[in-house]
């Protein structure tokens, strides 16, 4: 037989052996090369800004150029408000129009917001930035953590747009019918067995988009603004982590470039540690 | 999904069809209301997806407390047949219905899908139990879903449903586990269990077994004759002998017609049409 004369070839076998190692090793250099850049940057984040971080840091204002020390607090908690405004306009709406098409797509509206989506994905965040200094700043006359809000907001709409409507695809039909069939009504099928079948995975969704827009900066430069001193009102400029260190960074003080790592790593420290506490808290209880 | 009424005279005569098919089979004397007498009656029932045709013209009769199998090569039109009868159809685009079907006598174009669906339950072909609930919860389901039932009532309700459903012997120590941690036999009789719950006149069953294994399936089957005595019930299967054991009729359909519906002894004995004597001795499909 010609298949029996090809499969017990030793010659063939060699060879499929080779290549069959050849491709494992290509795809274990392929996943070093994609954990190394993460694993440099924050151990160099670590290195550079561990040594500066201090209690002043998450207590203080930042000080007048020429004075040692401070701190970047209305930073931090500007960040805080700033990512809340945004999550409170981008997850919402997110999700919903997720749902609507995921589970609404024969409608002309969800494939145009489908469309849109996918490409308000590729637009660059400072024109999202420019986008709501018209729409907000110019309409209140004042740079403020509103207009930044709403920037970081439109920036997440369309990362969790996506993830929850690919969530919602990935529960099976069988879940809703089997939901339909014992007269449950349509929106509390969507709401309480499709929705929570697929929550791990949105929350997920959600919180990449957060992080995303937790370490946005160009939106920030004409929104919010940045400012030196404690502002919680939300009609007023507000500082902001990334805007902080990027002021920090650029500046040509020793301190203030020491200050701009000790951010840095903050930043990053934060978004790793929501990403823990959520995971944690939405773990899988059912498998 | 559409339903169009027929106009009253043609409704007349699939009556006359139908009352003359009863009168003919169970020697009625023909004064019973053929509608009210049936659990569920269809007449000239058709469903086209995209303008084609998946079944046409299916007319049938089905008896209350009564076990009817539907059999038939892949393809034929059973499954979409037994959806129809709880307006199924109505989650697909572009899926039409035409004809009218009566449950107890009324028809389902007066009731809105949710009150359909309570009166007709639907167990399906892979167990569909939800992932994210308990084992009790899943039996809950009905209830709990639609946010009624007080405490104390959905525990008299699980537990009545589940030793009806054969299944409380084995779980009534774990009801808090997740019910994906039950075998593939279990977690179909906790989604039978679920389905009686919410006390169902008709269930309809889809292929319930073909999932698993012979020792489950023969334990489902004796549910099915169990329930029989409160339910209505309705089986599609592929597998001949389940028919010929569980069910009082059984209707064999065939490119998306009604080939023939008779009692399961004489259908499997003695059929009336040679396509269904050639099917059910194994010479097609």
């Amino acid at each position: 037989m010609t298949a029996d004369k090809i499969f017990k070839n030793p010659k063939n076998l060699k060879r499929r052996k080779f290549v069959n190692s050849l491709m494992i090793f290509l795809c274990v250099v392929a996943s070093v090369l994609t954990i190394l850049p993460l694993l440099y940057i924050f151990i160099y984040t670590t290195q550079s800004g561990f040594s500066s971080l201090n209690i002043d840091f998450f207590t203080q204002l930042p000080k007048p150029v020429g004075e040692e020390g401070g701190g970047m607090a209305n930073a931090i908690v500007g960040s805080g408000i700033l990512l809340g405004i945004g999550g409170l306009i981008g997850i919402p709406i997110g999700i919903l129009s997720g749902i609507y098409i995921a589970e609404y797509s024969k409608s002309f509206l969800a494939s145009a917001v489908k469309f849109t989506t996918d490409v308000l994905s590729g637009v660059p965040s400072i024109v999202v930035g420019i986008f709501a200094y018209g729409v907000i700043v110019l309409t209140m006359q004042s740079f403020s953590a509103i207009a930044g809000g709403f920037a970081l907001g439109i920036l997440m709409i369309p990362t969790i747009t996506k993830i929850t409507e690919e969530m919602l695809k990935l529960v099976p039909q069988s879940l809703r019918e089997a939901s339909l069939a014992l007269g449950v009504s349509r929106w509390k099928t969507t709401l309480k067995v499709v929705l929570k079948t697929a929550s791990s995975g949105i929350v997920t969704g959600v919180l990449l988009a957060i992080a995303r827009a937790a370490g946005e900066t160009a939106p920030l430069l004409f929104t919010a603004f940045g400012n030196a001193f404690w502002q919680t009102n939300i009609d007023q400029p507000i500082a902001a982590l990334p805007l902080q260190i990027f002021v920090y960074a650029i500046s040509p003080y020793e301190d203030w470039h020491r200050q701009a790592w000790a951010g840095a790593f903050v930043l990053i420290f934060l978004v790793f540690i929501v990403n823990f506490l959520v995971r944690f808290v939405t773990r899988e209880k059912y498998s | 999904m559409d339903i169009i009424p027929k106009k009253d005279e043609d409704f007349k005569e699939a009556e006359v069809l139908v009352s003359e098919l009863e009168k003919e089979e169970d020697g009625d004397d023909g004064t019973g209301n053929i509608k009210t007498k049936s659990a569920v009656l269809t007449t000239d029932l058709s469903v086209y997806f995209n303008k084609r045709p998946a079944i046409e013209n299916i007319n049938i009769k089905i008896k209350k407390n009564s076990v009817t199998a539907i059999i038939g090569p892949s393809g034929c039109g059973k499954s979409t047949f037994l959806r129809s009868l709880n307006m199924m159809h109505d989650m697909t685009p572009k899926a039409q219905v035409f004809g009218e079907i009566y449950i107890h006598g009324e028809n389902i174009v007066n009731f809105n899908t949710v009150e359909l669906r309570k009166r007709v339950g639907m167990v399906f072909q892979k167990p569909n139990p939800f992932p994210t609930m308990t084992i009790y919860d899943n039996v809950a389901a009905g209830f709990k879903l639609n946010g009624i039932g007080k405490k104390s009532e959905l525990d008299e309700i699980v537990e009545k449903n589940l030793v009806n459903a054969g299944l409380w012997e084995e779980v009534k120590d774990r009801l808090k586990s997740p019910a994906l941690s039950l075998s593939g036999g279990q977690q179909q009789r906790l989604c039978i269990a679920r389905t009686i719950a919410v006390n169902p006149e008709i269930i309809l069953m889809d292929e319930p077994t073909s999932a698993l294994d012979p020792v489950s399936s023969s334990k489902i089957e004796e549910l099915i004759y169990n329930l029989k005595k409160e339910f209505t019930i309705v089986i599609v299967t592929h597998n001949m002998q389940q028919a010929a054991r569980v069910s009082d009729q059984t209707a064999f359909f065939y490119l998306g017609r009604l080939v023939e519906i008779s009692k399961t002894r004489k259908m499997f004995t003695n059929p009336k049409e040679k396509l269904t004597e050639e099917y059910v001795t194994g010479k097609f499909g």
